[in-house]
């Protein structure tokens, strides 16, 4: 990656006008990317009074933390006023149960397919990856009506339940081309030992498995933490995840906008995946870098 | 799709005739799968092709009416918006992107300083989710607060950028709030492209003297054409699940001047009741999702054919 700051080759001449253009271009592009960021925090520091005068891009004259204890605790959806707090909760739950049993099941998958490849592995291979390509509207309504029919509709089992539905395609994908790069004689001695299937998963294969368990985990967690649609039909009213309480708070349409708690409530919904990308960094590219080659 | 090369060593594994009884159990960790796929993804979506041609509107109806919600369909303003919006959103989201991530990743390789400043910044909007990204647009991009108000009291007073409540352009501020979420995405997968091309081509063609903006355009860019397919695809199956975007940004107006399919069939699902309408638009939008696969998926058994050629 970046760790040659010496390239070899001819010293630079100096700077030449395609450099200062290159630099000028990058630091053009960057304030783009950088300036709703900045808005946002700005933002969610000033009074309402300060807001009304419609310097979105002037610094706050005192820093106000107030909008962003609002925002937590006490910002309202409709006529409840409870801030997005009770979401924050919410999206862990959904997101822990469902990276954890999707990450799970996607291993086992995958060790499954590329060392066993049991009958029809292929066939049910093919279909899964078909399915992760299609468009949710397709599956919504018999689910729900499956979901009620099972009794779990508006449940915490609902949402995770379909977090994992969704997420197995990709998940199975990227553990079964982890494994496809692993020796196969590793497989096939624990084979002669006389292992079993689950002995040599446990044993052999789950130890190895560390960095794409990683890179599943990243790539599962932010997904799941963004999603919208399926919080928003399958999690029912006292399990909404943060984006979907956070979409009710801003765009209520009942009485006065506090810019200043909207936006504060949007920085604490984004802070999760945020702090993921930053802490996890290189292994974030490679989650997507992993779900987007397919194969 | 990825399938094993016949002629790898990884042939045979777990094959033998012996084994039999212990696939069994490889077999049985795979049934859950395959009841995945056969109830919750081939099963309801016959349901819903299946519900598309009766009449259900709040609930599901067992009278059939041919294509008569079809044609329904094609009679609603608000889906023919809804269909001309996705080819205009797609397009330009698609292109825009594709061009910004490829300048971003080209500028990224010309060995520049604080890369990774650089490259931190443009992918960070990718891991925010597009509700986060439609409110922080809604609120620049509002008129009475947002950059129109900044600009004109700093002088321009003529600066109009109202497009978030303008019927004409409201679909240009949702290309815009995706283009900011999704070029980093791009120059992320363009980047580890041009990182890939091989440096004897490089010294090759800078010994020819040839300039690098040539380099690039003929020699370079051609190479990355995996990396393009790839970018190309994520993006539109994105622009065809377009829906948390579009509600947290405009929610379909002003008016329905920036619906989307995904919204109009959720809609009709759940606010309107009307069943029969919505599983026939879904089905319409799964039909255009298997006209972009079918070319995707033949890309990628050329491609598998290609490294079974050799290199």
């Amino acid at each position: 990656m970046a760790a040659m700051p010496h390239p070899r080759g001819p010293k630079p001449e100096g700077v030449t006008a395609g450099r200062a253009g290159l630099y000028a271009f990058l630091a053009v592009s960057a304030a783009f990317f950088l300036l709703p960021a900045y808005v946002m925090v700005v933002t969610s520091l000033k009074t309402m009074d300060e807001i009304r005068l419609g310097r979105i891009f002037a610094l706050p004259a005192h820093f106000d933390l107030s909008a962003w204890v609002t925002a937590w605790s006490g910002a309202c959806t409709g006529l409840t006023c409870n801030g997005i707090g009770a979401g924050f909760w919410n999206s862990v739950k959904i997101t822990v149960l469902s990276v954890a049993i999707s990450v799970i099941v996607g291993a086992i998958n995958g060790y499954a397919l590329s060392f066993w490849r049991p009958a029809g592995a292929k066939l049910v291979f093919g279909l899964l990856m078909l399915g992760a390509f299609l468009p949710f509207q397709i599956f919504i309504y018999p689910l729900v009506r499956g979901f009620a029919a099972i009794g779990i509709a508006d449940s915490l089992a609902g949402v995770v339940l379909v977090h994992v539905l969704f997420g197995l395609p990709l998940v199975t994908l990227l553990f079964r081309n982890y494994y496809a790069a692993i020796p196969v004689e590793l497989f096939k001695a624990a084979r002669v030992d006389g292992a079993g299937f689950w002995r040599i998963f446990l044993e052999v294969i789950l130890p190895m498995s560390t960095p794409m368990i990683v890179v599943a985990s990243i790539f599962q967690t932010t997904g799941i933490w963004n999603d919208f649609l399926f919080g928003l039909i399958f999690a029912g009213r006292d399990n909404l995840p943060m984006t979907v309480q956070l979409n009710n708070i801003v765009n209520t349409t009942t009485g006065e906008r506090f810019y200043n708690v909207n936006m504060a409530a949007t920085l604490l919904a984004a802070l999760v995946p945020l702090v993921i990308y930053f802490v996890s960094g290189r292994w974030f590219v490679r989650g997507i870098a992993a779900g987007a080659v397919k194969g | 799709m990825p399938s094993r090369d016949p002629a790898s060593p990884a042939k045979g594994r777990g094959a033998g005739r012996p084994r039999r009884l212990r696939a069994a159990v490889a077999f049985a960790t795979l049934v859950p799968t395959w009841i995945v796929v056969l109830v919750v993804y081939v099963g309801t979506m016959l349901w819903s092709v299946q519900l598309s041609v009766t009449n259900s509107r709040m609930l599901p109806s067992s009278t059939y009416v041919g294509f008569e919600q079809y044609r329904k369909l094609f009679a609603t303003t608000r889906w023919l918006i809804s269909l001309q919006n996705l080819v205009i959103f797609g397009v330009l989201f698609i292109a825009g992107c594709i061009v910004v991530g490829t300048l971003l990743a080209i500028a990224l390789d010309r060995k520049i300083r604080f890369e990774n400043a650089f490259r931190t910044v443009f992918l960070y909007p990718y891991a925010m989710s597009f509700i986060v990204t439609g409110l922080v647009w809604q609120w620049l991009m509002n008129p009475e607060l947002g950059i129109q108000t900044t600009m004109r009291s700093l002088g321009w007073t003529s600066f109009t950028f109202d497009w978030i409540v303008n019927r004409d352009l409201a679909i240009y501020a949702v290309v815009l709030a995706g283009l900011w979420q999704a070029s980093g995405l791009v120059m992320v997968l363009m980047l580890a492209g041009l990182r890939g091309v091989d440096g004897e081509i490089w010294r090759a063609a800078r010994v020819d003297g040839i300039p690098t903006w040539r380099i690039y355009a003929s020699i370079v860019l051609p190479q990355l054409g995996p990396a393009l397919a790839t970018a190309v695809t994520l993006l539109a199956m994105g622009v065809v699940k377009t829906y948390d975007l579009v509600v947290a940004l405009t929610n379909g107006g002003p008016g329905s001047s920036s619906e989307v399919p995904a919204k109009f069939i959720m809609d009709n699902l759940f606010g309107r009741q009307n069943l029969g309408l919505a599983t026939a638009a879904s089905t319409i939008m799964l039909i255009t999702v298997l006209a972009i696969l079918a070319p995707y998926a033949y890309a990628q058994s050329m491609r598998a054919r290609r490294a079974r050629g050799g290199v």
